[in-house]
């Protein structure tokens, strides 16, 4: 699996080929001053986040940086933009339109801004993480 | 959710205005005490430098006056980088504000106060307080300090919670281990200390090394416990191609299966075991074995410790001495005698019991992990949040969970859009009706069913030339297995004509209906044969035919659904593929599938008084249907399109399998055991009234056996006989006792997290509204430097300008 120097590049993570948050994740593991590549260590990190004994808090904290697509700490409305195109699709057709794009990402920050300045933070990305009990098992891989 | 809060900086439009200068942090009444002396030194720094709160001119009013939302692009570099260091955004990417925030939490778990005081911290951790000094930049130096704080925290903790707290921190693996190993440093030194004698060293380093060695053995086994779970590889190929949805019911059968060995383990270790190791004498030849017993469960059958006639009412393994009551003396030395109708009673009892407890625990279990308060609210956040599954890893299942959450994404937006505009009366009128007219026709089915049902086993009764082939006994679970399957088809039919606003609403209509469908029929094929077939039977074996009767109804349910998933399922996709050209394979029907589990464990802890080994039969049964649906799903069919909330429905499905199902097989059970008299001719109770008798029989024979064992017939008068009511009806408040602490601890566990989220909001805000005052006085300062400047060179009418406008 390791390729070359004992490091696994993006392409090779052979388990989320499929997953739309692939390059995020890397990014978000990876020490090297690239970020695009995985070292051992970091693998067993990402292993250890996704696993079933990690807690709500790591698993909040690791998922709140893979969705930061611009690492500034906050989830502005680009990010959710983003997010949102990722979990839909990134095709022409399959993207939602922009009237009910700007309405979903209205109604989440009406729903989880509780500081009202237009972005979400850690903490309130937390909250609203915690009001589902669904989370801790969607964030799971099994090996 | 509370009224989300708006903070307002009240700025005065009006220049020169005395009586409302913009309120400054110290006259804020909810500036904390614990920052009052900061922003004290902040303020003594600021003026020193010359910097001082005045009036601000139309620039500050820009910011001010409307909430803190950073309007896009106005602001100035210094602002947006200020922004950038906020407490609580550096928190959710930066190494040092996790340190920090994760020694404060030490410090909070060690001395159990809620905020730790500023006056005892030489350099605070909490980065709001002193990193950004207006140094807008961390520097490495301080991160050290921080850490060093950290570990001798993490020092005075005890060894167990100093590791879980740093397996709950969001650091990658190597900052743990080096913290881990800072951490540990002091009882090393004390470890080489004390081995500096010769022999002590010896010891010390042999008992590490047994340490150690215990340790890789204890997580050799765990690893190989865990490669020795069963189907580990199919849940988890399930799981990576269909998501949660489908595996819960997977996980569900598991649960089943677990239940069912526990039964038949106890079942087998008192009842059958012993029973086979003294078979009784048969009464007649055996008859020879047909093919057709394994679907009537009569016949070769009948007369095995498969079913309850065979058991035998005295006590086995009597030694040749006094023969009590009427046993057979059974010239073995040595051995225990054992009372069969008693561990028949009490072994059922205690079967039933020990379900009862695992069932009501692991209910509740599942009710704690899956209910959060306010869970309703905040949908569109939740939804694209934590809607992704991670476990899905095919390509083709990951396009097929996008399509499935752009829908439900489409399906909020509608809902809400319908629920900004509400509908007129008329309209709503109509949904009522429609509604109502649905619920009513869907009762009347069940109704309808249980009638048919009742009809048709009286005229089976009725009938007795029928009764004398052995395939006749196949038609009443024939007629009830059809009609189990088509009910709930009839019922989904006539939930597509319904409106309905809420999908998730639907799903949990449909498991209603369907549910009391099947309660409607098992209650009358309950007093079928409690009530009507024992009134029948009488002077024949009546046990023994209601038991082969619900080893023939598990039998024709595994048949039909066998059937179901054949037609319902490969040949729908084969004729929607071929004929209809659809790419859209049948979609899992999780609930209904469910349902039929649930249906199938009743009809074992119905039977299983009657027949101690039907557990064995469902436990095949339940291996059986795994693999069919499993090979079934992998090749025919899709994920739902539904949304589907996998921890409630599992909680709701546990639920469902206690209350309705467990309840009412234990009703059944206590009713035959108290109220109905056994037949006179076979079965461990042939001679009594009751089989309850059997427990006082033998009180009756221990109270007359002398006062050693006194004590035994004391319990089972004042104890069992009394208050068994009592028992029941306060096991039962204990359960929604523990439901309410399950609920009360997750409501906790969200007002915490609340409270630090409040906390660091104070703190943003306060932080911010000095910032902000001070960027821009510097700026002005500045400005009006060059501009004083440039005044002096230019000539004296700019003066005169000036006064002019003021």
């Amino acid at each position: 699996m390791g390729g070359s120097g004992s490091r696994l590049s993006k392409e090779l993570l052979a388990e989320y080929q499929a997953n739309p948050f692939k390059e995020r994740i890397c990014r978000v593991f990876s020490t090297s001053p690239t970020r695009d590549s995985l070292s051992f260590e970091d693998f067993l990190d990402l292993l250890s986040v996704f696993s079933d004994t990690a807690t709500p808090d790591i698993k909040s904290h690791y998922a709140f940086r893979i969705f930061d697509f611009d690492d500034d700490g906050t989830l502005n409305r680009e990010d959710l933009s983003r997010l949102v195109n990722c979990l839909t699709g990134e095709g022409e057709d399959t993207r939602l339109s922009a009237s009910e794009m700007k309405q979903l990402i209205d109604n989440i920050l009406e729903e989880s801004d509780i500081d009202r300045d237009g972005t979400i933070n850690l903490s309130e990305f937390q909250h609203v993480i915690s009001r589902s009990p669904d989370f801790a098992s969607s964030f799971k891989i099994v090996l | 959710m509370a009224q989300p809060l708006a903070f307002i900086l009240d700025v005065p439009e009006t220049p020169g205005d005395q009586g409302s200068q913009e309120p400054s942090p110290y006259d804020e009444s909810e500036v904390h005490d614990s920052f009052h002396q900061l922003i004290q030194e902040q303020s003594q720094w600021a003026a020193q430098e010359g910097l001082e709160l005045q009036q601000r001119e139309q620039e500050a009013t820009g910011s001010g006056q409307q909430t803190l939302r950073r309007p896009e692009g106005t602001q100035s570099t210094a602002t947006l980088r200020i922004l950038a260091s906020m407490p609580s955004r550096t928190i959710g990417r930066s190494r040092g504000a996790i340190i920090s925030q994760y020694y404060s939490r030490t410090v909070q778990l060690r001395r159990r106060s809620s905020r730790p005081l500023l006056g005892n911290f030489v350099l605070s951790a909490r980065p709001s307080l002193r990193l950004y000094d207006l140094e807008l930049d961390p520097t490495a130096r301080e991160e050290e300090e921080k850490q060093s704080l950290l570990v001798k925290e993490l020092q005075s903790l005890a060894v167990a919670q100093r590791d879980h707290m740093l397996r709950g921190m969001p650091l990658s693996l190597a900052e743990k281990r080096s913290l881990r190993e800072k951490s540990r440093t002091p009882r090393g030194k004390w470890r080489g200390q004390q081995g500096s004698g010769g022999v002590c060293s010896c010891c010390g380093r042999l008992r590490y090394a047994c340490v150690l060695a215990l340790h890789s053995l204890g997580l050799a086994l765990l690893s190989g416990l865990q490669a020795l779970t069963p189907w580990r590889y199919a849940l988890k190929r399930i799981g990576g191609q269909f998501g949660s949805s489908v595996l819960s019911y997977f996980l569900f059968l598991k649960t089943l299966l677990a239940f069912n060995a526990l039964l038949q383990l106890l079942l087998v270790a008192f009842i059958v075991g012993p029973q086979v190791a003294f078979p009784p004498a048969l009464p007649g030849p055996a008859p020879i074995c047909t093919g057709l017993e394994l679907l009537t469960g009569a016949g070769c059958f009948t007369h095995t410790v498969m079913f309850y006639g065979h058991y035998s009412n005295a006590t086995l393994n009597q030694p040749c001495g006094s023969p009590l009551d009427g046993s057979q003396c059974t010239p073995r030395a040595g051995g225990l005698p054992y009372n069969m109708p008693l561990a028949y009673l009490y072994t059922v009892g205690a079967g039933f019991f020990i379900t009862c407890i695992t069932l009501v625990y692991s209910m509740a279990h599942s009710f704690g992990e899956s209910y959060r308060v306010g869970s309703t609210s905040g949908i569109h956040a939740i939804t694209v949040f934590c809607s992704w599954d991670y476990k899905v890893m095919q390509k083709r299942a990951s396009r097929l969970q996008q399509d499935n959450i752009r829908t439900r994404l489409k399906e909020l937006l509608a809902e809400w859009q319908l629920r900004q505009s509400p509908r007129s009366v008329c309209g709503r009128l109509r949904q009522v009706a429609a509604l109502g007219l649905a619920w009513l026709l869907c009762l009347g089915t069940a109704l309808g069913c249980a009638v048919a049902i009742h009809v048709f086993s009286e005229f089976l009764i009725q009938s007795p030339e029928a009764a004398g082939q052995e395939a006749a006994l196949l038609v009443l679970p024939l007629v009830v297995g059809l009609l189990n399957l088509g009910a709930p088809y009839l019922c989904r039919v006539l939930a597509a004509l319904e409106p309905h606003d809420s999908p998730v609403l639907e799903v949990y209509v449909a498991i209603c209906r369907n549910l009391i469908l099947k309660l409607a029929i098992l209650g009358t094929l309950c007093y079928h044969w409690l009530g009507r077939r024992v009134a029948v039977l009488q002077g024949q074996c009546w046990e023994n035919f209601v038991g082969q009767e619900l080893y023939r109804f598990l039998v024709m349910d595994f048949v039909l659904m066998l059937l179901d998933t054949l037609f319902g399922e490969l040949v729908w996709r084969i004729i929607s593929e071929k004929k209809l050209k659809r790419r859209r394979k049948p979609e899992f029907d999780i609930a209904r599938n469910v349902l039929e589990l649930i249906y199938g464990q009743t009809l074992t802890w119905l039977g299983v008084l009657f027949s101690p080994l039907l557990p064995t039969v469902q436990i095949i049964k339940l291996l059986l249907v795994f693999y069919v649906k499993k090979t079934s799903l992998l090749a025919n069919c899709q994920a739902p399109r539904r949304p589907w909330l996998a921890s409630h429905m599992s909680t709701v499905f546990l639920t469902l399998l206690c209350f309705p199902a467990f309840l009412g097989a234990a009703i059944f059970l206590c009713y035959a055991v108290w109220q109905v008299k056994p037949s006179s001719t076979c079965g461990p109770f042939r001679t009594l009234d009751s089989m309850y008798e059997a427990g006082r029989v033998w009180v009756r024979y221990l109270e007359a056996a002398g006062p050693r064992v006194s004590w035994l017939p004391w319990v089972h008068r004042y104890l069992v006989e009394n208050t068994f009511f009592v028992f029941l009806v306060s096991a039962l408040l204990l359960a929604v006792i523990y439901l309410n602490i399950q609920v009360v601890r997750g409501q906790r566990r969200v007002i915490c997290l609340l409270k630090e989220q409040i906390s660091n909001e104070g703190k943003d805000k306060i932080f911010l509204i000095n910032k902000l005052h001070s960027i821009y006085e510097r700026k002005e300062r500045e400005e009006r430097s060059r501009v004083g400047t440039t005044e002096e060179t230019a000539a004296p009418p700019a003066v005169l300008t000036d006064e002019r406008d003021d």
